[in-house]
């Protein structure tokens, strides 16, 4: 293998129902800057069904090119026809980079195409940058519950491949008259070649959506709030700011919400705009799930909490307290 | 059944401090253990046994020292615990970790369903799972919160933004499980003396006669550690502690009002 | 302690304290105020085999021996000595049945415990605490079956056990020469069991009267012969004097963590109150009444591994560890201050569990009488 021989930054758009997840449109703004430090180009994946929008979306966000390949056998992510459409991909064109977003499909169909394609992958990366000597991408990534940080280099194979935090790089703003060329690619995979097969889907019992993943505010409850009943003044916050409710580990472990809102090392990622933790003390892995959130708020009775230790916003009081003023006073500043 | 399971043992990253003067890790003192998402795996692995027949075989890769971890495994339902352990594979990346894995699965004999936990709590990828999947060539299904086995059919919950994709299956199949699944059991008293006292088979490179040698290993890796650092620390934000709760609320949503914040998309 | 204990029984150790950290600890300040007993969580203690540590392998045991089995009961006792009391209430009443009973009876009985269910040891009379002569529980054989009629209480699982050992007269002429034990069936008609007791401590543990109205059960439910009743109670008391003591040092270690822990804490003077040597003496007292208490423990057990007779020893640590508990959980009060009188902090339980161990099981003026009279034999 000559390294030389592959070029450009690839970035897997990730789709839902033919709608672009902001993964993939952060990763895009991140991924110009590494085209642009090795005079490549930036090079937008998307696989699905009617793509036509998800096409324009990703040029107005800065793709110079996309690649589409649409079939009914993609409507939906599945890991074996997605690693085929790659791995075919990968071996035609050749990229240099492929970034892909560390969601639970990123990170499912991450491992597949590189252990296919015989090269290295590198997990959940939180920092990307192209070292000037060699031209490589430099993976940074945490590693030990966020304890220790690891830079990652393949300098031997190629393509570089990682999965890349969601929230930890921002989209920029969209140009709806950028151009870019369109490459209509056609492969199909033998439905017998796909193994797993959808069958239903299964709605958490009275919760709406929980995409903590690109959530912009995300309000999270932990022990501190006592028992079950108690989420409503947390919801109740989320609800006027317009905010996904999440959790810590000991308020789902205690089965007062649902596993699906649990942010940390056990549960989601994330990385929003504003992050409110009302009484949670915030363990190591917790910490690890949030702290690449812009704005963190901690409310907390306990001033040693080690949430405080993050925060920007530290708010040392009862929850119960502080939650009702807040819903009160933000309602009445969004009334004006 | 035949379920094969794969753990890990690692440092009890809840455990790991920093060190305040050198700012590195201090893992003196701290104690191993077995991945917990493993003893998910492990669990769902002994409750399918239960209702089904069949057996449980433990797998890690490791250091001798990883015998504790298996023999904890034995003393929870395991049937049978093989340590994957030689110097060759020492330095070995997901990559190469997940070759080693699956030829010594392949050694091993035919299993109907291979479960690994979502990821390791030290090192975070998450990628053996897929990646042995890949060298066994059979389906993968990750991040299962569920799964139910009926004759050659496997159907699984797997978790998602909005619920549970229901995912089904044919034998054999790799699958990653996360925390909800179960509540690992604590060892019984006597199985854990039993496990105790348990004799660990240990494959080495030697027993593999047809591993290739340039795929395991820091060699046999395509990607390599450059650095490690601990993260650079925050600076501590803005303490508010007023007299009282609503007092301490109201200063905050001042200083949200003067930082602009609540114009922002709040 | 650590230092006497072998790698294999730190690991056993450490099991145990996890779980019941984790499982155990978060539901005890809840059940203390309700004294509520907790089922749910003594479930994973039969499923990981506690209540039968000491068991040997053939009844199904994990075939411990005494003093691995109290090490893993101090552990316990640190986080809840009532949850603890429910499991040692049971295995002291099956290790009775191993004393004295026969094989088929140790079978009956183990076959019943093992799988997971309490037993209880049925002794104590409203009228008949410290003098076991004046039992007015009566046993009348009836063709091939016994009648037993007796109130009993304060009876330790009275209300959850599914077996119990109930000690009747079969003949009161001969005062406790004619006390029997008896294995008796929850499932059998007649059993009556009376209103929890609403107790000053130990609230996890379940306390009941359990009345016997005319029950009949099989001759050979008669354990040993009649009339050997009142040494099976003595020997099982030997038994059950050494764990009552290992609960009680388990008690006082939680006091002393925490009062360490506050001591550290607390500022006053602009320093922490365990800078002050009046501070550092109570601490200091404290550790070391606690760790002669647990070695005296480890000292009984230790003979009762090696079947010494422990009548003596099993009087001696059962009295120290008594008044040892009851003395450092209320210096941990004392520390406290006036937080350690306050149901918000953790000190006040412990005292309160506390009082208890100076009582039952013998109270501990009984104790030193036994002492007396081996001095004296």
């Amino acid at each position: 293998m000559d390294s030389k021989d592959y070029k450009n930054v690839w970035v897997f758009i990730e789709t839902a129902h033919g709608e672009v997840r902001n993964v993939g449109l952060e990763l895009l703004n991140q991924g110009r800057v590494l085209a642009d430090a090795n005079y490549e180009k930036l090079i937008a994946i998307v696989i699905g069904k009617q793509l036509d929008a998800a096409a324009k979306t990703v040029t107005a966000y800065g793709a110079d090119e996309v690649i589409v390949v649409e079939g009914e056998e993609y409507t939906d992510y599945n890991t074996d026809g997605y690693t085929n459409v790659m791995v075919r991909l990968v071996e035609k064109y050749k990229p240099s980079v492929i970034l892909i977003g560390a969601t639970n499909n990123g990170r499912d169909l991450g491992p597949r195409v590189s252990c296919r394609l015989a090269t290295g992958l590198t997990a959940d990366c939180t920092g990307l940058e192209i070292n000037e000597e060699t031209g490589d991408v430099a993976w940074t990534r945490p590693a030990f519950g966020g304890n220790l940080m690891a830079t990652i280099l393949c300098s031997a194979s190629r393509p570089q491949i990682g999965t890349v935090r969601t929230g930890v790089f921002k989209k920029t703003q969209p140009d709806f008259s950028r151009t870019a060329a369109i490459i209509r690619e056609e492969i199909r995979t033998p439905s017998e070649e796909i193994r797993t097969k959808i069958i239903g889907f299964i709605k958490a019992a009275g919760e709406t959506a929980v995409n903590l993943e690109e959530a912009e505010i995300i309000v999270s409850g932990g022990r501190g709030l006592g028992k079950p009943e108690n989420f409503a003044c947390i919801k109740e916050l989320a609800e006027v700011l317009e905010a996904t409710v999440g959790a810590s580990r000991a308020a789902v472990d205690a089965g007062w919400i649902s596993p699906l809102h649990q942010v940390g090392q056990t549960g989601k990622t994330v990385g929003p705009k504003i992050y409110i933790a009302c009484g949670i003390s915030g363990a190591i892995q917790h910490l690890a799930g949030m702290s690449s959130s812009d704005i963190i708020v901690a409310i907390n009775k306990d001033s040693d909490a080690p949430i405080f230790g993050v925060a920007d916003y530290g708010i040392v009081g009862d929850l119960f307290e502080v939650v009702p003023v807040l819903i009160e006073e933000i309602r009445k500043i969004k009334a004006n | 059944m035949d379920i094969l399971v794969c753990v890990k043992q690692v440092p009890d990253t809840a455990e790991i401090k920093i060190d305040p003067v050198t700012n590195t890790l201090i893992r003196a003192g701290v104690p191993s253990i077995v991945n917990p998402f493993d003893k998910n795996a492990l669990e769902a692995a002994v409750q399918l046994k239960e209702a089904h027949g069949g057996s449980v075989t433990v797998i890690s890769m490791g250091p001798d020292q990883a015998k504790a971890a298996l023999k904890e495994c034995l003393s929870v339902g395991a049937d049978k615990a093989v340590l994957i352990s030689d110097r060759l594979f020492g330095g070995s990346d997901t990559l190469a970790t997940s070759y080693i894995l699956a030829t010594a699965i392949k050694k091993l004999g035919k299993f109907d369903l291979v479960l690994c936990g979502k990821q390791a709590i030290d090192g975070d990828t998450g990628q053996v799972g897929p990646e042995i999947a890949e060298h066994l060539g059979i389906a993968q299904l990750t991040f299962i919160a569920k799964i139910e086995v009926s004759g050659e059919k496997i159907t699984v919950q797997r978790e998602h933004d909005e619920g549970y994709e229901v995912i089904e299956a044919k034998l054999p199949v790799v699958c990653t499980v996360i925390k909800s699944i179960n509540e690992p059991r604590y060892a019984n008293i006597k199985s854990k003396m039993a496990a105790n006292k348990a004799v660990i088979e240990v494959i080495t490179a030697a027993d593999l006669p047809e591993i290739d040698l340039t795929k395991i290993g820091l060699k046999g890796s395509p990607t390599k550690v450059k650095k490690t650092f601990t993260p650079p620390r925050k600076e501590s934000g803005i303490r508010i502690q007023e007299g009282t709760g609503r007092e301490s609320a109201l200063k905050f949503i001042e200083k949200l009002v003067v930082a602009k914040l609540l114009n922002r998309g709040c | 302690m650590g230092n006497i204990l072998t790698a294999e029984q730190k690991e056993l150790v450490e099991m145990v304290r996890n779980f019941a950290i984790k499982e155990v600890k978060p539901h005890v300040k809840e059940l203390d105020e309700s004294g509520e007993f907790p089922m749910e969580l003594l479930k994973p203690a039969f499923e990981m085999g506690l209540h039968c540590l000491e068991i040997p392998e053939e009844y199904g045991g994990a075939g411990l021996d005494y003093q691995t089995t109290a090490a893993v009961f101090e552990e316990l006792a640190k986080v809840d000595a009532g949850y603890a009391i429910s499991l040692v209430t049971t295995f002291v009443a099956l290790r009775s049945v191993i004393m004295a009973g026969n094989e088929a009876q140790k079978k009956l009985f183990a076959d019943m415990i093992i799988p997971g269910a309490f037993a209880s040891f049925c002794l104590t009379e409203p009228n008949s605490g410290s003098d076991a002569s004046s039992m007015r529980a009566s046993a009348v054989k009836d063709g091939d079956e016994y009648i037993i009629n007796a109130t009993k209480c304060f009876v330790t699982n009275g209300g959850v056990a599914d077996v119990f050992v109930v000690f009747a007269s079969t003949d009161k002429s001969k005062g406790v020469k004619g006390i029997s034990a008896f294995i008796v069936e929850r499932s059998r008609p007649g059993i009556v069991v009376g209103k929890h007791e609403n107790k000053m401590g130990l609230r996890l543990s379940n306390t009941t009267d359990v009345a016997f109205v005319d029950v009949r059960v099989p001759a050979d439910h008669l354990l040993g012969k009649e009339g050997t009743g009142f040494t099976t109670a003595m020997n099982t008391l030997n038994v059950s004097r050494a764990f009552v003591g290992t609960l009680a040092v388990g008690i006082c270690q939680a006091a002393i963590d925490e009062a360490v822990k506050y001591a550290i804490e607390r500022i006053q003077f602009k320093k922490p109150i365990g800078q002050f040597q009046a501070v550092q003496m109570i601490l200091a007292d404290m550790e070391i009444q606690t760790e002669a208490a647990r070695q005296l423990v480890h000292h009984a057990m230790i003979l009762m591994d090696d079947n010494k007779p422990v009548v003596k020893e099993g009087s001696i640590t059962k009295a120290f560890c008594g008044d040892t508990v009851v003395k450092v959980t209320t210096d941990a009060v004392q520390i406290f201050g006036g937080y350690g009188v306050s149901k918000e902090y953790p000190v006040e339980k412990l005292m309160r569990d506390s009082k208890v161990f100076q009582i039952f099981e013998g109270t501990n003026q009984i104790q030193r009488i036994v002492i007396a009279k081996e001095m004296l034999k």
